[in-house]
């Protein structure tokens, strides 16, 4: 069970408290309607299945409700950073 | 039967405190401080098992953990029933019942073991696979029988009259084990101040030193550990576990502990005592100190009860007074195992022989073994043992350097127990539970921790160094570096001194060979839980599989409740051996939480019966309760259903309260739906954006009904929202699907636009709500307010703030059956009182509650929709019929309405949702049914859609029904069928889903 630290809270708090929401970085379309079918697919279904370094979408569901990113290994569940809703991940590979 | 293998003293129990206990309904005598295993052993006890696949009889092996055969049923009552415990780790109390768990009809006298002597050519590995595979269908008898004759353990048919418990904790260091290691690591890591749990499986302290001889500072081994554990237990900052079972390692150093109170004391627990509790543990870092498990050989006829592993030996002699046996040979790779044979004559018994493997064994232990007369066989190996339900005798024979191969000729030796050991494994269960591999030691034989992600040291025998000085100096220093990286000053602990008995070195030996191949010999056990021999190991890699993964599946080796403690190394050498590869280049299999089985109480915890799962009630529940309603679970919600009078059927109840609401008045608790408070300036706007219709003009006061859509289009929500101010709106939702809206508006608001202003907050349980709906609705709210609520004044699809029966109350003029009705809503603490005060002045009017029952079908008369019921995911609003909901023009693409758009989304032949009036209108087709254009068509038949929502309407005196067929909404009035379970074809006209007052009005007055 992973320990997690809410950028908002500014605490450590258990796994249990959070929802995972898939991965981070997904933007809605500026103009939907303008999108080809295929475009919308892509936004809609099409996600990345890495074996390493995700960046993830989380929310403080039991606490804040607020929603933040998570950089994590999907392999070693390490979990390298945190960080606000529209700041960019520090650790890339 | 007295304790014949008893020692007069010694040991670590209390001779002076007899215990009866009963063993497969005999009586038998032990003493405080035994476990089941030795008091079986000091009574005589050789079998206690029958094996799983050939129903051998087996004796107990080992002393710990470990053990795979003496797998016990506990309990006095069927209440109490424990299964697969193991003897080797039951403290024994006063009144203890066991059994053994295989053996039909009984241990002694088996069956089975007619399959099992005739069984070596019979039962191949992969025999279940090859042999009940087909047909498919009668697998779940094969298994049965297969159960039956195993004998797996029971679990009670009764309830758990104990109760258990779970904590939370917090720790700087947890130190997994109490033996020389993890004393030290905790003891320098307590003194240098950091906050520590250290948690050992055993009743006591002190790990190997409790079963040698071996002193440390000078003293007796355990007069070292009584007085470290003296100190950790003085210390406010440690918390010391014994009777705990460190079972998982899991991810960011969250570990998992189950602890024992009282399974020592008796059946039950003491009065108002918990039996065990399960801690859940975070700990910055982790001292892994779980030692090592001595590895038997691999011989023939290995499984013998009277076998057993060198150490166990030494243990059940100097922990427990007892000499398991009379006429000891030890066959050995290595020095340590001499001390089994040093111990057993010292305890004044016979000593036929040490056979060790090595062609010139020297050093101390050999040496002392030499001076006290007992003959060493060098280069020699038991390459079989005879007897049956114990050892009557071995035969020895001198093997080539590497082992592989009988040299010399055959030589009977008289024995009645025979030890082995091949040197020991490292304990590596708990750091492989995180994920990461072992890896292979040469100097160790043994797999040792691998790569780590976790805050974890480890220290002593688990890192393959097995002297009590290694794991003296390791536990030191893991100490000591947990202090250094908690920032921690490091701690004034001084190194005790052991005593260092120079070993020379071990031989890498796993399989002793036969003078027949392996695949003729007698069988040789790897796997004793799984009757998994070395013939069978080999013969799976025969047949190509060359994972060692696929070997394990495929054997079966280490699918036991043992989770091949003992085995698994063995059974890596044998396959590495047949593929004719390293060990490290096979590879090893790695082990799973649970280190050891746990009981489901310890894991419940409190968490059951009534405390299983939070239940919700409206402030009206008490109400309920006493009108004997009867209740549907919605969400975590407790829903009225209906609400029967005395001698009514669900059904007759059902048409009272449908035919009362239409014709006078009827009432629903409405308290359950979601109720979401919605403010800021771009409140309206961020509407707009999240349902499918129009908000930009909606005014103060009125209401509008609006659906919501995920990005595919898809309907997945609905309800009505109030506009209560310019930049203030109250959000309602369906029952269920509350907690998911919010989270959905949250996610859209934070990372879509978060430029909009604008606050979500759960009003649900501030409100109570209650509906009352029927051509006297209005008359009864007259009698309890002052405002105006006529026609004119109070419009349909109005609100209005006012005061009812004294409380100030928002009144909406909303309507979900269609009827004249107003939803009151007040704080919730005043629920009741209006809610009775309604029916004080509602008598007259015949005021009839009604639930989800009677809701469900007055909506379904006016072929409202319920999101959940009549959606699931895959429609959209125009398949419902619903385009009116849905504005095109609004200036922001709404969510779903690019997902409309999509290809899929605009084909003619969509299903859509239509009404269904079968032909025979007594009919009620069941929901979910499927329909069909051609009843005749050949199986499978095209399905056309399914039934939604069906009821008995009594308002119209017939079935009624919704649900989805292709293209629906341009077929009214032709014929579709739903072929049933039972043969009967039903056969339906389609119409449209408003079947009672399609002008509206009813409500429109």
């Amino acid at each position: 069970m992973f320990l997690i630290y809410c950028p908002h809270c500014g605490e450590h708090r258990e796994e249990e408290e959070f929802h995972n929401h898939g991965q981070a970085h997904i933007a809605r379309p500026l103009d939907p309607d303008s999108c080809t079918d295929e475009e919308w697919g892509n936004y809609m279904f099409f996600r990345k299945n890495p074996k390493g370094l995700h960046h993830e979408l989380w929310v403080h569901a039991a606490g804040c409700r607020k929603f933040f990113n998570v950089t994590r290994n999907t392999a070693t569940y390490e979990i390298k950073e945190v960080y606000k809703i529209g700041e960019q991940p520090k650790v890339v590979e | 039967m007295s304790q014949k293998n008893r020692l007069q003293s010694g040991g670590r129990i209390d001779r002076s405190k007899p215990l009866t206990f009963t063993y497969n309904g005999k009586q038998f005598k032990g003493f405080a401080g035994d476990t089941l295993a030795s008091a079986l052993l000091a009574n005589g006890v050789d079998l206690v098992g029958r094996s799983f696949k050939y129903s051998r009889p087996r004796g107990i092996v080992a002393a710990g953990a470990e053990e795979p055969n003496a797998i016990m049923q506990l309990g006095a009552t069927e209440a109490t029933q424990v299964p697969n415990v193991r003897a080797t780790q039951q403290e024994l109390f006063s009144g203890l019942v066991a059994g053994s768990t295989n053996g039909w009809p009984n241990v002694e006298m088996d069956l089975m073991g007619l399959v099992g002597k005739v069984g070596g050519k019979m039962m191949p590995p992969g025999f279940y696979y090859k042999t009940f595979m087909y047909p498919q269908s009668m697998w779940e008898t094969y298994e049965k029988v297969i159960r039956q004759a195993a004998g797996l353990g029971r679990s009670p048919k009764e309830y758990d009259p104990d109760i258990y418990d779970k904590m939370n904790q917090h720790c700087d260091v947890m130190v997994v084990g109490a033996g020389p290691a993890g004393l030290m690591a905790a003891l320098a890591a307590a003194r240098g101040g950091a906050r520590v749990i250290i948690a050992d499986e055993q009743n006591e302290f002190g790990g190997s030193l409790l079963s040698s001889k071996e002193t440390v500072d000078g003293k007796a081994g355990s007069a070292w550990v009584a007085s470290v554990t003296k100190e950790l237990e003085a210390n406010e900052n440690v918390l010391v576990l014994p009777r705990s079972t460190v079972n998982g390692y899991h991810d960011h150093n969250f570990l998992t502990i189950h602890q024992r109170m009282t399974e020592h004391l008796a059946d039950r627990a003491p009065n108002g005592q918990v039996r065990a509790r399960y801690h859940r543990v975070r700990a910055k870092w982790v001292v892994l100190a779980t030692g090592a498990h001595e590895r038997p050989l691999v011989f023939a006829n290995n499984d013998v009860p009277g076998v057993m592993v060198a150490n166990a030996v030494s243990t059940y002699i100097n922990r427990y007074g007892v000499v398991p046996g009379n006429e000891l040979v030890l066959m050995t790779t290595n020095d340590n195992a001499y001390h089994a044979a040093l111990d057993w004559h010292d305890a004044g018994r016979k000593v036929q022989a040490i056979v060790d493997t090595r062609k010139n064994p020297t050093g101390p232990l050999v040496d002392a073994a030499r001076e006290r007369g007992i003959t060493v066989m060098a280069g020699s190996a038991v390459i079989d043992v005879q007897g049956s339900k114990r050892v009557s005798g071995v035969s020895v024979a001198s093997i080539s350097e590497d082992g592989s191969k009988v040299t010399g000729s055959v030589k009977k030796l008289s024995a009645d127990t025979v030890a082995s050991s091949g040197g020991w494994s490292p304990v590596v269960h708990l750091s492989c539970h995180t994920g990461s591999r072992p890896v292979w030691d040469d100097s160790a034989i043994g797999f040792v921790p691998g790569k780590t992600v976790q805050q974890q040291l480890t220290a002593g025998a688990i890192n393959g160094h097995y002297t009590t000085a290694d794991a003296l100096s390791e536990g030191l220093q893991a100490g000591q570096d947990a202090l250094e990286k908690l920032g921690l000053a490091k701690a004034e602990v001084a190194l005790p001194e052991s005593a260092q008995v120079s070993e020379s070195k071990a031989m890498a030996l796993y399989h002793i060979p036969h003078t027949k191949p392996t695949s003729q010999a007698p069988k040789q056990f790897v796997d004793y839980q799984n009757d998994v021999t070395a013939a069978g190991i080999e013969l799976a890699c025969r047949e190509g599989f060359e994972s060692i993964e696929h070997v394990k599946r495929y054997t079966a080796m280490g699918f036991g409740t043992d989770q091949g403690k003992l085995g698994n190394i063995n059974g890596m050498a044998i396959a590495a051996s047949a593929l004719n590869q390293t060990i490290p280049d096979t590879g090893t299999t790695i082990f799973r939480p649970n280190y050891t089985p746990i009981t489901f109480g310890a894991i419940v915890g409190r968490d059951c019966k009534e405390l299983f799962d939070p239940e919700r009630y409206s402030a009206m529940h008490k109400w309920h309760l006493e009108q004997g309603a009867k209740f549907e679970d919605v969400g975590q919600w407790k829903r009225p259903w209906y609400f029967p009078k005395a001698g009514e059927s669900m059904q007759e109840a059902l048409n009272r309260e449908c035919l009362a609401t239409r014709e006078s008045v009827g009432i629903l608790d409405a308290s359950t739906l979601g109720k979401i408070d919605i403010q800021g300036k771009d409140a309206r706007e961020f509407l707009g954006r999240v349902y499918s219709n129009a908000w930009a003009k909606l005014p103060v006061g009125k209401c509008r009904y609006g659906l919501m859509l995920k990005e595919d289009g898809m309907v997945f929500d609905d309800g009505v929202t109030s506009c209560l101010g310019e930049n203030h709106f109250l959000m309602t939702t369906t029952t269920g699907g509350a907690a998911g809206v919010l989270t959905w508006l949250e996610l859209y608001h934070q990372t879509e636009w978060p430029e909009l202003e604008v606050y979500f907050t759960s009003v649900t349980d501030h409100w109570a709500t209650m509906t009352i709906s029927g051509p006297n609705s209005r008359k009864l709210l007259e009698e309890l307010t002052d405002a105006d609520v006529s026609k004119d004044n109070f419009g349909f699809m109005d609100w209005k703030p006012m005061t009812v029966a004294g409380v100030p109350a928002r009144v909406f003029r909303i309507s979900f059956t269609g009827e004249l009705s107003f939803e009151i809503n007040v704080q919730a603490n005043y629920g009741l009182h209006v809610w009775e005060k309604l029916f004080e002045h509602g008598a007259k009017y015949n005021l009839t509650p009604y639930g989800t029952e009677t809701m469900h079908i007055l909506r379904a008369e006016k072929g409202f929709i319920i999101a959940g019921q009549d959606t699931d995911g895959s429609v959209h609003p125009y398949d419902l019929g619903m385009g009116w909901a849905v504005s095109m023009n609004k200036p922001f693409s709404f969510i779903g309405k690019r997902g409309m758009k999509r290809e899929d989304c605009v084909r003619a032949d969509r299903k859509q949702l239509v009404g269904l009036k079968t032909v025979d209108p007594n009919i009620v087709l069941p929901e979910g049914a499927q329909g069909v254009f051609d009843p005749t068509a050949p199986i499978p038949m095209p399905m056309v859609g399914h039934v939604t929502s069906s009821y008995w309407s009594a308002n119209l005196g017939r079935s009624i029904a919704m649900g989805f067929v292709k293209g629906g909404l341009e077929k009214m009035g032709e014929k579709v069928y739903y072929p049933l379970v039972d043969g009967r074809v039903v056969e339906a006209e389609i119409c449209s889903p408003i079947f009672l007052d399609p002008k509206g009005e009813r409500q429109n007055v």
